[in-house]
């Protein structure tokens, strides 16, 4: 989904672009290894999203709800920096 | 002390979709420094890998207001920002209590806008300097900066047959800043997301200029596979090569006392860039870093302790 | 009110009535002064400015951009090598479409080091995007610097108003100045249409722009160049309304039956006015063009006004270094290109690194025009006028 590419005529003067519209661009498809995360083990430590490069944890009420596949682009902390007594988030190999 | 269930009930001001390398700890630092701000805060940053990775037209994964001027200039940049809030203020057109945040690279920082950062500490302005230092030119494709530790190899100080990378040591921005006598100023590292969180926030309280240098490994240019970011920059701690430490009002204060001071090694040998180092006829680079490491971080304790 | 002041203090004085909300500058000769004295009225608190004395003209004109960009009406001062200095960020300023005024003092580049007048600093500059308005005497330079502003802020772009160094900005004279009350509300605020101090809509300002969109950007700031000469006539007659001064964007001077004429920028626009009367009235058909807004080029009224003579003397105070001769030469062929009467044309190098230009000297180059109207020939297009050796 990319934007409409618009002539010079129609785009804001003076180089101004609305903040937060990189959500538009999706990264997902950069990934050849894809985080799995298991709701039943998982213990809401956050660990995982305070480290996610790309912001791609969703929490939603104060708790976790998985992996945002859009901008995830596989680089595996989330599966590193999960607790290795809890181990919520495996990494498999990408199926395209 | 901020917890993460409290940090992650805000809404994200450094969002997805921007074109950071996999496992990037830069993007990490900028999304845990605006995550940390508790009041709405007004971005600069320099050109280098974190301007470049999260605005490239039309889409921008800045959610709060942001403004890239050049390369050397964003602490002067920022300068004017502040001053353009002052002003206006003072005349009631801004009515909002803002904080102002610049990011640089260690070339944007530690090289090319040491001068402008200078500057901005001197004149007193409110405005949080961070610089997220990766060692070296990430965004032209690893060439030495200022910053680049001895012995590591990028494309500018390469590992040779003769010479074993950059033969310098690297400089100590921090105490140059701190000489300033800053508000505040700190060393931080993503891996200890605490600490740098608390810093931001007292960065962000302080009373006038302030800097934190924190330390954001470069999977690609310190050649570990990207999900060590976290482990490496945890490493980084524990060797004491990156010390944690802060000062404010005269005193010096280490926030993160690694319980058993491990070798560099351990830090060295998770990276590609250090990789000759370990087949080179003799361990003499890896001793005098080794050397520079411990004198740093003995006359940090000493300091501390007054 | 009428009063005594050097084309530094006059400048200076107009900022101090403009009070704009932010100034970042740093001193240099010969544009110190007006730094030097806007400083004291910060501190005497006869403005309300944010003044950022920087490190260095490369981050003056920066922070002049972050003002700017969270905005605030913003002015800085500076001169040749601070010009230079700023050379980079020039080029943004105009790019993001920031109205930023810059009070220049036109001075000689280095190499040799040198402090005195020549154009070359700010013609250095000439594709930085920027609006240049270049000043005759004092009075001109400080109604262009109030001028100046709202000029940029209606075309979104930045301007700078030029006076020649140590010969306007360091002479003294008679300047009717406006009452202090009656600029700012002449001028009225600055009404930006996005701010980054607008933290409940935010901005990202300065993106990178690749092959899929720079040269859109770039075609519209052409664009907006493109719209400035009606812009600067539309406040040049508001001004000339409310103040009773009015300038023209090309100004000539007894042109009407002039058969050779001079075309120069600056101070010796005046130098060159008292040689034309000096000529005249031993009854020869001298006249002067002088060109006041050098950016955007004033193509139009430029071939009205040179195209009257028979031959065209064109003074520049600056060499591009193309082995084509100046500045104003270079625009001026260009432009007649296409014009259907041309005048032969003679372009005489001058005063670098503020050699002087007498009224004999002009006198000299108008005798010089005459014999090239009379051979029909133009003996030597391009001449180093008061060079030792030539």
């Amino acid at each position: 989904m990319k934007k409409e590419k618009k002539g010079w005529k129609e785009l804001p003067i003076g180089l101004v672009l609305e903040g937060g519209s990189s959500e538009e661009f999706e990264t997902g498809d950069w990934r050849s290894e894809k985080p799995i995360w298991d709701e039943e083990k998982c213990t809401n430590c956050f660990l995982c999203w305070i480290y996610c490069p790309d912001s791609a944890i969703i929490v939603k009420d104060g708790k976790v709800k998985g992996i945002d596949y859009r901008y995830c682009k596989g680089c595996g902390i989330c599966a590193e920096e999960c607790p290795p007594k809890i181990q919520a988030i495996t990494m498999v190999r990408e199926e395209k | 002390m901020a917890s993460l269930k409290q940090l992650a009930a805000q809404e994200e001001k450094f969002l997805g979709g921007h074109r950071a390398c996999a496992g990037c700890a830069a993007t990490i630092a900028a999304r845990m420094v605006l995550m940390a701000a508790e009041q709405p805060v007004v971005v600069g940053a320099s050109t280098g890998c974190l301007e470049v990775v999260s605005t490239i037209y039309p889409y921008s994964a800045w959610n709060v207001p942001y403004v890239h001027n050049a390369f050397e200039n964003v602490a002067a940049t920022m300068s004017g920002v502040e001053a353009a809030y002052r002003a206006l203020k003072k005349k009631g057109m801004v009515k909002k209590d803002l904080r102002f945040i610049a990011f640089g690279g260690d070339g944007g920082t530690y090289d090319i806008g040491l001068q402008a950062l200078s500057g901005m500490i001197e004149r007193r302005h409110h405005v949080l300097y961070v610089c997220y230092n990766n060692e070296a030119y990430m965004n032209t494709g690893i060439q030495r900066s200022s910053a680049t530790p001895r012995g590591a190899h990028t494309t500018t100080s390469p590992a040779g047959t003769k010479i074993p990378g950059k033969i310098e040591p690297r400089k100590n921005l921090t105490e140059i800043i701190i000489a300033h006598e800053p508000a505040y100023a700190a060393q931080a590292t993503i891996g200890y997301w605490n600490d740098l969180v608390t810093k931001v926030r007292k960065a962000l309280d302080a009373d006038g200029p302030s800097f934190i240098n924190i330390y954001a490994p470069c999977r690609l240019g310190w050649a570990y596979v990207p999900e060590k970011t976290v482990k490496v920059s945890k490493l980084s701690v524990e060797t004491c090569v990156w010390p944690l430490y802060e000062y404010q009002d005269g005193k010096y204060r280490i926030t993160v006392k690694p319980k058993e001071k491990k070798p560099i090694t351990e830090f060295l040998k998770q990276q590609g860039r250090f990789g000759h180092l370990f087949k080179w006829h003799d361990d003499v680079p890896i001793k005098e870093y080794q050397e520079e490491v411990d004198m740093i971080w003995e006359r940090l304790l000493k300091r501390s302790e007054q | 009110m009428i009063v005594a002041r050097t084309g530094n203090e006059a400048m200076a004085e107009a900022m101090r009535q403009i009070n704009p909300d932010v100034v970042a500058a740093y001193p240099i000769t010969p544009a110190t002064e007006v730094v030097q004295l806007f400083s004291k009225f910060v501190h005497d608190g006869k403005v309300t400015t944010e003044f950022v004395p920087a490190e260095s003209e490369h981050s003056a004109i920066s922070a002049c951009v972050g003002a700017s960009s969270a905005g605030a009406r913003v002015m800085t001062s500076t001169a040749s090598q601070g010009l230079a200095l700023m050379h980079e960020i020039l080029f943004i300023a105009a790019g993001l479409r920031l109205p930023i005024v810059i009070c220049l003092v036109n001075r000689s580049l280095s190499s040799p080091i040198n402090i005195h007048c020549d154009h070359s600093d700010s013609l250095a500059s000439r594709d930085a995007g920027w609006i240049q308005i270049f000043s005759e005497n004092t009075q001109e330079a400080y109604d262009s610097t109030i001028m100046a502003i709202k000029i940029a802020e209606k075309a979104l772009l930045p301007a700078m108003v030029t006076t020649d160094g140590f010969i306007i900005s360091h002479g003294m004279e008679r300047v009717d100045m406006v009452d202090d009350a009656a600029v700012p509300k002449w001028l009225g605020t600055r009404q930006p249409k996005t701010s980054l101090l607008d933290v409940d809509n935010p901005i990202t300002l300065g993106a990178l722009d690749l092959q899929d969109f720079f040269f859109e950007h770039k075609r519209s700031e052409i664009d907006a160049m493109n719209r400035v000469l009606p812009i600067i006539d539309e406040v040049q007659n508001e001004f000339a309304e409310k103040f009773g001064r009015h300038y023209p964007i090309v100004d000539e001077y007894k042109m009407d039956d002039a058969e050779v004429a001079i075309l120069a920028m600056g101070s010796t626009g005046g130098t060159g006015k008292v040689a034309v009367d000096k000529m005249r009235e031993q009854g020869k058909k001298v006249g002067l063009v002088r060109c006041r807004v050098f950016r955007p080029f004033p193509k139009d009224q430029m071939l009205k006004a040179v195209t009257k003579a028979k031959v065209l003397g064109v003074m520049d105070r600056s060499d591009t270094m193309s082995t084509l001769g100046g500045h104003l030469y270079n625009e001026c062929r260009s432009i007649l290109y296409d014009s259907d009467t041309r005048p032969l044309l003679k372009n005489y190098i001058y005063g670098l690194g503020g050699r002087d230009i007498s009224i004999e000297d002009i006198e000299d180059i108008y005798t010089n025009l005459f014999d090239i109207q009379k051979s029909g020939k133009v003996d030597k297009d391009i001449v180093y006028y008061g060079v030792r050796g030539e």
